[in-house]
């Protein structure tokens, strides 16, 4: 046999050894053919950077024809979606500090007196600009929307406001990030995203390592409790994750300006809980897996969906339902809303609760599965 | 049960899914001993001494160790018990110092600092301390792991294969240390594979299978196992081992060295056999069987392992 010959049936060896192993790793092989499944269905399908069906609050004091004729025209566009109508200005405020509604659309009272009049008048859209990004096709739309919708109703008499420029000012207030800067957008989205990161990653392979070192049994045949090891555990990674925040909040501050408008007791509480439910799914992670590796790969499964359906990197109302579903299942999801809204909105913890309730859930029943999974007994 | 048993368990069976581990095993033992556990691998004696410690819930069976029950008292024995895993189970990435201030700390040693720097002391690794336990060859390995189980001044040890691996020097120095723990009261159940291992033991169980084989002191055992061996020495007897592994009585033939063993429970087959051979220049007497010989005798009557046949 030539020297060619016998290098390639050596390959051959090795390619059909590695190929068994491969196939032995049924985790490894899963997540092979499982994320660029998940990655092609979400980037596919549930990712939409334009996002439509917004939810919005008007606040009309004008009862005439022309203003229904408006709302109508809104909500046949596709962009927004009216959750709310109301004569309160602070409820539609209130709604939009909750997260409940992306617009808040007001139309004065003597809108079509002085529309009819000639005389300009304005309609106000505020925007929840917490995420730039989310409303800005919708806003790049509302003119040409409202235009097209008075077309029908200006006739006649009233022929001659049709001209251009259109009969009305739009005037837009972005709230709470005024100038529509990413950064204030990423910078506290970013700190839930590192906290899920790092904290589910080194739990679970922190724990894996005892499994797969055998140091495990040694800690079990020392008189030492289930809950006990696991809390010892945990604890010095709640000190990373508290640590991680503060440098976080202060890069925030220091080099990128984030505004900070709410309690800081509000966002403490809500990081120690997500630093919680995160070691408590590392933690989970690490009583299903045998290895370090197979730890690291959960970690990444995890990380994909929370990066992607979270509201950190697209619109969360841009997505389908179903999408957003899954979205609710994360705790960075709430977590976000919770950052943004108190360090944007100075959103209060009465607005927030529905957040840190969610959070609270997934925590409980992540910890749960994870002590019915790691029992003192290696049985 | 209150009995002066250190060990007392009856009817022990594990079983993991349909696999049978350990199928009803008793071991009554008395304090204050030094047994010996015995058994090729897989033969079920990781499982029984893990059952023993409270590490594992036996699926049947009952028993007490040091008087606690093993199913719902395990806190307790673990509290007086020290249990040596097969595979070096401290962390590697501590110092020797920090694993034995660790596991103090764990036993809630109200004199911990003073405890650890007696043990390091004992050791003879006071002046390596700060060296990551990773970093000791195998042989210390195993000395800090015993002397690390031994801190919380246990009263039962439990060693599984503690010395596999290690070089005869260290095994020599590691039992004398059995022995002077032993000496100060300990029970010590030890698990091995090394045949000189298990003539220093007060009495060896034989486990094959999962099952208890035999158990007692090794000069009865060997006695009591009925086994005739000659052992034939010269020129070519090496030569004529495969053709006399066929003969009718021979169960086991051994090498040993230039010699070679034959064993079997029928003097006459075993002297027939020999004579088969007769004009091979090779001289053969009747030795009293060694106790590898009877073990791997046993092993052939205890026939396949039954226990994962579907």
């Amino acid at each position: 046999m030539s020297a060619f010959a016998t290098s390639l049936s050596r390959i051959g060896a090795i390619f059909f050894k590695e190929m068994i192993q491969m196939r032995r790793d049924r985790l490894t092989l899963g997540m092979m053919f499982i994320i660029p499944i998940i990655q092609l269905i979400l980037f596919g399908y549930a990712i939409n950077v334009n996002p439509k069906n917004l939810p919005t609050a008007v606040h009309v004091e004008d009862a005439s024809p022309i203003a229904r004729t408006l709302l109508q025209g809104l909500e046949s566009s596709g962009y927004f979606d009216i959750k709310l109508q109301t004569q309160d200005p602070a409820e539609a405020d209130d709604w939009l500090a909750r997260g409940k509604v992306a617009f808040i659309i007001a139309i004065p009272a003597d809108f079509s007196e002085k529309l009819i009049r000639g005389e300009r008048p304005q309609v106000l859209i505020e925007a929840d600009a917490t995420d730039p990004a989310a409303a800005s096709n919708a806003i790049a739309q509302a003119e040409k929307i409202f235009e097209l919708a008075l077309r029908h109703d200006l006739k006649g008499p009233l022929a001659n406001l049709n001209a251009a420029p259109p009969p009305f000012d739009l005037v837009l207030h972005s709230r709470y990030n005024p100038e529509a800067i990413t950064q204030f957008n990423i910078v506290p989205g970013l700190l839930g995203v590192i906290l899920t990161m790092t904290l589910v990653m080194i739990t679970s392979i922190a724990m894996t390592r005892e499994t797969e070192r055998g140091t495990l049994e040694n800690l079990l045949a020392m008189p030492s409790l289930a809950y006990e090891v696991m809390i010892g555990k945990i604890m010095p990674y709640v000190t990373v994750g508290l640590l991680q925040t503060t440098i976080i909040l202060f890069a925030s501050k220091i080099l990128f300006g984030v505004p900070f408008q709410g309690s800081l007791m509000v966002l403490a509480l809500a990081v120690g809980l997500f630093v919680v439910a995160n070691l408590a799914l590392g933690f989970t992670f690490s009583t299903l897996v045998k290895t370090q590796m197979q730890a690291m790969q959960l970690t990444f499964f995890f990380f994909l969906p929370s990066m992607l359906l979270s509201g950190f990197m697209f619109p969360f109302r841009g997505m389908p339902e179903w999408a957003q579903g899954l979205g609710q299942a994360l705790p960075l999801t709430h977590f976000l809303r919770i950052v943004r809204g108190v360090m944007l909105k100075g959103a209060s913890l009465e607005q927030l609760h529905q957040e840190f309730l969610a959070i609270l859930i997934f925590t409980f029943a992540v910890g749960l599965l994870a002590m019915a999974r790691y029992r003192r007994t290696l049985d | 049960m209150n009995t002066g048993f250190a060990i007392d368990v009856r009817d022990l069976t594990k079983k993991f899914g349909d696999k049978l581990a350990v199928d009803n095993v008793d071991i009554q033992m008395p304090k204050g001993q030094v047994w010996g556990f015995l058994g090729p691998n897989g033969s079920g004696k990781t499982t029984t001494i893990r059952m023993i410690c409270g590490l594992l819930s036996p699926s049947s069976g009952e028993g007490t160790c040091l008087g606690y029950d093993i199913a719902s008292e395990a806190r307790s024995i673990k509290l007086q018990t020290g249990y040596m895993t097969q595979k070096f189970s401290f962390w590697s990435d501590l110092t020797i110092r920090e694993n034995l201030d660790f596991v103090a700390r764990l036993y809630q040693m109200p004199d911990r600092l003073q405890v650890v720097e007696e043990t390091l002391e004992t050791l003879g690794l006071t002046h390596r301390q700060n060296q990551l336990a990773g970093a000791l060859s195998g042989g210390w390995k195993q000395r800090l792991a015993l002397a690390a189980v031994t801190m919380h001044k246990p009263r039962l040890l439990l060693l599984d294969e503690p010395t596999a691996g290690v070089d005869p020097q260290a095994r020599r120095d590691f039992w004398d240390e059995i022995h002077r723990l032993s000496l100060q009261g300990l029970t010590v159940l030890v698990s091995t594979h090394y045949m000189d291992e298990a003539e220093r033991c007060d009495k060896i169980v034989y486990l094959a299978h999962g099952q208890k084989i035999t158990e007692g002191r090794v000069q009865n055992i060997i006695r009591q196992s009925g086994l005739i061996t000659f052992r034939g020495e010269g020129e070519g007897v090496r030569q004529i081992a495969e053709a006399i592994k066929q003969s009718p009585g021979v169960e086991y033939v051994a090498y040993f060295g230039a010699a070679l063993h034959i064993s079997g429970h029928d003097r006459a087959a075993l002297e027939r056999a020999i004579g088969q051979f007769s004009e091979n220049n090779a001289k053969w007497q009747a030795v009293p069987p060694s106790l590898e010989d009877v073990f791997i005798s046993m092993m052939g009557a205890a026939g396949q392992d039954k226990r994962f046949a579907s």
